[in-house]
């Protein structure tokens, strides 16, 4: 669709950015996994030995409200894949399962091959797997260095080693552009742009091979959005992390993604090759399912 | 109070250390003032040291303050309520409170005096053991707590009359003395005239140390400004508070031992509520936030000073009781005002 290459992206409000002309190769797009993927949720064929990350027949109820009925979904080594859907579709509670922190009712959980019962956050992360939340889980009263170290401080026994930490957190932000007056600030004290690439910074440096960002580019301004979209870009080509989306704006989504799953009613009802679909297709899929709802709603008993 | 240490303080809120950048000459008044505001262990300093100044010198008590035998009486009003709060200022971090340890105060010696008395056991052991107990019961607030969800605020206020119906019944409401094989170890525990505060000044360095320089004190701190973040990044959030509580039931015991070494009397009616709200009054005058996610262990030990030297001071100049409850009274209110304030003023400093 976009003409992007890792070499020259193309942003938000530029003028080649999301034509209504699908199909075209996205530059990004020189992978291992096969191009039959598309619309094969449900089927065991779409599966791949190279997958990460594999997802099959995951259930959550909460009590009388059911966040996710049959999910099925794969990643492939250094792919990203963007999760779409409207609110309460359940993006949400799917991530928050695949990274420890919730257990779902049934289903199975397969990374590299192995089925694993993601016991803890702790657990998850021991597996590769890290997210940023949509809240983000910064700790409003530390400074900045020891939320982008929380939970894994580095320690020269029995003291927290802050010089360490404060350095490298210095590095890492340099490295990735974010701008905050010190690492030393208290994050109450920044805007939700600097908080949310804090979140991302620390998530990005953590290791994880698996990434889960819940929308990350919510509540940035269009330099940040820049700044977030190159980071995940970075990782891709470095080719071994996998990354995992959530974003509304399907604009963004298919400049960044290889691969889009559109989760409905807790289900996947569309998983597609981002070359393969366009906002235009997203959008239309998204405002049908909308307006069925509201038909069955106003017919009369 | 070392500059180090205000500095560590710093540190651990993020604040960088030193002022606000250089401005106009103009501004330097407003700089200093907001610099004060920052370091909010620094107001109660100064209210400590004008206290003192005043019950030292100005007052109609003059040279009966700083005698020695009065100096031990200050420091054994001040050392109970520094070491309950050492336990309740990380309790109140991480968005809880124990109104218990008065009732823990209270059982820890007459448990030592029964296994000593009744069963035969070895002085150190009985200590151990009675120390031991404040763990057990700060573990069972915890249980109360975090396992089964009642509020810290109800769940301790519950365990702390069990106790105490436990210390009533067990020693019959009569008093006790300490074993004379006790009184030897005792004396270093609290017999000696500064031993309590030594303790406490000990405590307190390595409270400090936790809170500030610790996974744990960090976690701690998370777990009360953001606990579902903290849950998020994996921190055991009950691990934090079950430790929590029993640190605050170990620290009871503890004082419990030590005024019986003290006094050399085990009384049924000691402890209760009172060195409770003492020392929780004094974390929040030293800037302890009551719903959580900040404090300090040098606020609390300096506001513990601070109403130890109002008790006491009155005490010098010969203020009788009944109005010494009023000055107490409006001096917390004035420094909680004073307190609230200087954190407006702080924010302030922090926008610009």
């Amino acid at each position: 669709m976009t003409t992007a290459d890792p070499g020259g992206p193309v942003w938000p409000g530029d003028p080649g950015w999301p034509g209504e002309t699908p199909g075209q190769p996205d530059g990004l797009d020189d992978l291992s996994v096969p191009a039959d993927v598309s619309s094969g949720a449900g089927t065991s064929s779409w599966a791949d030995p190279n997958d990460v990350l594999r997802v099959e027949h995951l259930s959550k109820r909460f009590g009388p409200l059911t966040a996710l009925v049959d999910v099925n979904l794969h990643l492939a080594q250094g792919e990203i894949l963007g999760l779409i859907g409207d609110n309460g579709a359940g993006k949400s509670t799917l991530l928050k399962i695949l990274c420890g922190f919730q257990a779902p009712d049934t289903g199975r959980i397969v990374i590299n091959g192995q089925q694993v019962a993601l016991k803890s956050v702790d657990h998850a992360r021991s597996l590769g797997i890290d997210a940023v939340y949509q809240d983000l889980a910064l700790i409003n009263q530390l400074s900045v260095y020891h939320n982008m170290f929380l939970n894994r401080e580095r320690v020269r026994w029995p003291l927290l080693n802050n010089r360490s930490m404060r350095q490298t957190a210095r590095r890492y932000l340099d490295e990735l552009g974010v701008n905050i007056p010190s690492v030393d600030s208290q994050v109450a004290s920044l805007s939700g742009g600097q908080r949310q690439a804090i979140a991302v910074a620390r998530a990005v440096y953590s290791d994880a091979k698996i990434l889960l960002l819940d929308e990350p580019l919510a509540a940035m301004g269009a330099k940040e959005v820049a700044l977030i979209l190159d980071v995940v870009r970075d990782l891709k080509r470095r080719g071994d992390v996998s990354i995992i989306v959530i974003a509304h704006n399907y604009g963004q989504v298919l400049e960044i993604c290889d691969r889009v799953n559109l989760l409905q009613h807790g289900r996947i009802a569309l998983d597609k090759r981002s070359s393969e679909t366009s906002v235009q297709e997203l959008n239309d899929i998204v405002v049908a399912e909308y307006r069925r709802a509201l038909l069955e709603r106003q017919r009369p008993a | 109070m070392s500059d180090t240490a205000q500095r560590a303080a710093g540190t651990i809120d993020g604040r960088p250390p030193g002022g606000p950048p250089p401005g106009s000459a103009l501004g330097g008044l407003r700089r200093a003032a907001v610099f004060a505001g920052r370091q909010r262990e620094l107001t109660v300093l100064v209210v400590v040291i004008l206290l003192v100044v005043y019950f030292g010198f100005l007052s109609s008590g003059v040279g009966s303050f700083f005698t020695r035998v009065n100096l031990i009486n200050l420091s054994q009003i001040a050392a109970p309520i520094v070491i309950i709060a050492l336990g309740e200022v990380p309790l109140l971090i991480c968005g809880e409170i124990d109104l218990s340890p008065g009732f823990v105060y209270a059982f820890a010696p007459f448990l030592m005096y029964f296994l000593i008395v009744y069963h035969g056991v070895p002085v150190l052991a009985a200590i151990v053991i009675s120390l031991l107990m404040g763990l057990v019961v700060g573990w069972v607030n915890g249980f109360l707590t975090v396992t089964l969800g009642i509020p810290s605020f109800i769940a301790t206020l519950g365990t702390g009359f069990v106790l105490y119906g436990i210390t009533l019944t067990s020693s019959n409401a009569t008093q006790a003395t300490p074993t004379t094989n006790s009184v030897g170890i005792g004396k270093w525990i609290g017999g000696y005239g500064f031993a309590e505060i030594a303790w406490a000044f000990a405590l307190a360095v390595i409270c400090h140390v936790v809170l500030t320089r610790t996974r744990w004190g960090l976690h701690t701190i998370a777990v009360g400004g953001n606990q579902l973040g903290a849950r998020e990044a994996g921190i055991n959030v009950a691990r934090i508070k079950y430790g929590n509580f029993m640190v605050s039931g170990l620290l009871g015991a503890f004082v419990g031992l030590q005024i019986a070494f003290q006094t050399s009397v085990i009384d049924p009616n000691a402890g209760g509520y009172q060195p409770m709200f003492y020392s929780v009054a004094a974390a929040v005058i030293g800037g302890t936030a009551m719903l959580g996610g900040s404090g300090t262990i040098i606020g609390a030990f300096l506001g513990s000073i601070m109403l130890a030297v109002l008790t006491d001071g009155f005490n010098v100049i010969g203020i009788s009781a009944y109005p010494l409850n009023e000055i107490f009274g409006g001096a917390i209110l004035i420094a909680m005002i004073a307190n609230i304030q200087l954190a407006r003023l702080r924010a302030t400093g922090r926008a610009r």
